[in-house]
């Protein structure tokens, strides 16, 4: 395989780990909605070096145009619940008038009332899950459910997370990483003893590098 | 800026010594002056007291101080990092920017309307830097010698892990008590995993005086957390859930228990709890 063929196939790999996580991220958002009977629900990814959190997923098709959108990540219930990484639930947000309008004027439409809980893995903390205007009260059964969720949509992040890290290292076509890619390619294209061979070396010097 | 410290004498009327050993004519040094009754009730555990004398912090997104259900508010900082990692505190005009605080400032004052309330802003500055600046404002609340310090937050991060564990310990042995919010979710979360804080969940029942010990730890007790009608931004009202408002109804039921009984130790102040938890002895 040459080293453009090996290219072309990891990133192909690549971009379509990402669509199928987008997919995976639409999935646990629709999901959500449906499981809480709930008008909307969204999750909003920490895009640390900005220091902002960006709507990454949506439920419903006409909240599309929300996807991208951008808050600083300490401000509103959102940034709240990333910072302190707190699930937290309100009932009738309207009656919070600064907030109502702050999100009116940024969505086009201002929640009732939403649950949002921080979207964690390991230690770090990646985004926040929310679910807006639910038609029934709210228990602490369901609060534990949507935690059970915001897990799931830690997984798919993370690993949205590796997959645009890798596709970056492609594209900047960093120098160590074009020599592994490199020496890849020229193996796989090798045969039988020689192979086997190359084989047995590249796992010399993965025991050498262990020690 | 200057917070009210403890303003109650200790057990003992003069400066307490840490007692390393104990001599034998050292016993009537340690002697306890207040005698607890056979039975601790809540009658004795604080009776008709509103938590007066006891200074509450809230460490958090800051208060409104002027709303209605929060009253006055003794003191205000907001707290940031400079650009040599120095800590800044400074006087907090802006009063809260998200309004959870206010929601946690409102609770502790329906509970306890005759607590000192102060705020400690450590949110709202950005996700980057908010885990040291959270540190920092902890530091600040114990070394002003509140005698409580309310803390619905946890972070994740392993790095601040030991440093919130030294604070956690040292507020402990300075009579400061720390009352944190528990994860409902499956994460390992700080500071309220730690022995020498008090951590408290969330309940579904509507009395915000219903508190239970939990025999399974680590979250020690269970206080009301869910459907509260709480305080909010520009002198409005909402209707929450979630334990970081449960943390707030156990961090006033310590201020009325410390309002009567100011010679506690945050060791004996957990012992109360435990003896008036609603499935101890509390509905007697």
């Amino acid at each position: 395989m040459s080293d453009d063929r090996f290219r072309t196939t990891v990133a192909a790999a690549v971009v379509g780990a990402e669509e199928a996580h987008r997919a995976l991220l639409e999935s646990i958002v629709q999901v959500a909605r449906s499981i809480f009977s709930a008008k909307g629900s969204s999750i909003w990814l920490l895009d640390e070096e900005a220091d902002e959190l960006v709507i990454s997923a949506v439920a419903r098709d006409e909240e599309r145009h929300l996807l991208g959108l951008r808050m600083p990540s300490s401000q509103g219930i959102a940034g709240w619940v990333l910072t302190t990484r707190q699930p937290i639930v309100i009932e009738d947000v309207q009656s919070d008038p600064r907030h109502a309008k702050d999100v009116a004027e940024r969505t086009g439409y201002a929640p009732q009332g939403l649950m949002a809980v921080p979207v964690l893995h390991g230690e770090r903390v990646l985004g926040v899950l929310q679910v807006l205007d639910r038609q029934t009260r709210f228990s602490l059964g369901e609060m534990d459910l949507l935690g059970m969720f915001g897990n799931q949509a830690a997984i798919a992040l993370d690993l949205l997370q590796r997959a645009r890290r890798a596709k970056a290292v492609l594209e900047e076509g960093e120098v160590d990483i074009a020599a592994v890619a490199a020496l890849a390619a020229q193996l796989d294209e090798l045969e039988d003893d020689r192979r086997a061979a190359g084989l047995a070396l590249l796992q010399a010097l993965r025991d050498l590098l262990r020690e | 800026m200057e917070a009210s410290p403890h303003e109650h004498e200790p057990e003992n009327e003069r400066e307490p010594i840490p007692a390393w050993s104990l001599p034998a004519d050292a016993v009537d040094r340690i002697r306890l002056r207040h005698k607890w009754p056979e039975r601790v009730t809540r009658e004795w555990a604080w009776g008709e007291a509103g938590g007066e004398g006891v200074s509450v912090c809230i460490l958090d997104s800051g208060v409104e101080a002027a709303h209605p259900l929060v009253g006055e508010v003794a003191g205000a900082v907001v707290v940031s990092r400079g650009e040599d990692e120095t800590t800044i505190v400074e006087e907090d005009h802006e009063g809260d920017l998200c309004g959870h605080g206010t929601a946690c400032a409102g609770i502790v004052r329906a509970i306890a309307p005759k607590c000192d309330l102060h705020s400690v802003r450590v949110l709202g500055a950005g996700y980057t830097g908010s885990g040291p600046v959270l540190l920092a404002g902890l530091r600040w609340a114990i070394e002003q010698g509140f005698d409580l310090i309310n803390m619905s937050l946890s972070t994740t991060k392993q790095q601040f892990a030991g440093l919130l564990h030294e604070l956690a310990d040292s507020a402990y042995f300075k009579r400061t008590v720390l009352v944190a919010s528990a994860h409902n979710m499956p994460v390992e979360s700080y500071p309220w995993r730690f022995s020498s804080v008090i951590s408290v969940g969330s309940h579904e029942e509507t009395d915000p005086l219903t508190f239970f010990y939990n025999p399974e730890p680590p979250v020690e007790f269970f206080a009301r957390g869910v459907g509260v009608d709480v305080a909010w931004m520009g002198g409005g009202q909402l209707r929450v859930t979630g334990n970081s408002f449960a943390t707030p109804h156990m961090t006033a039921i310590c201020a009325l228990v410390l309002g009567a009984h100011p010679e506690l130790t945050p060791f004996q102040l957990k012992n109360v709890l435990y003896l008036t938890a609603t499935n101890v002895g509390g509905d007697v």
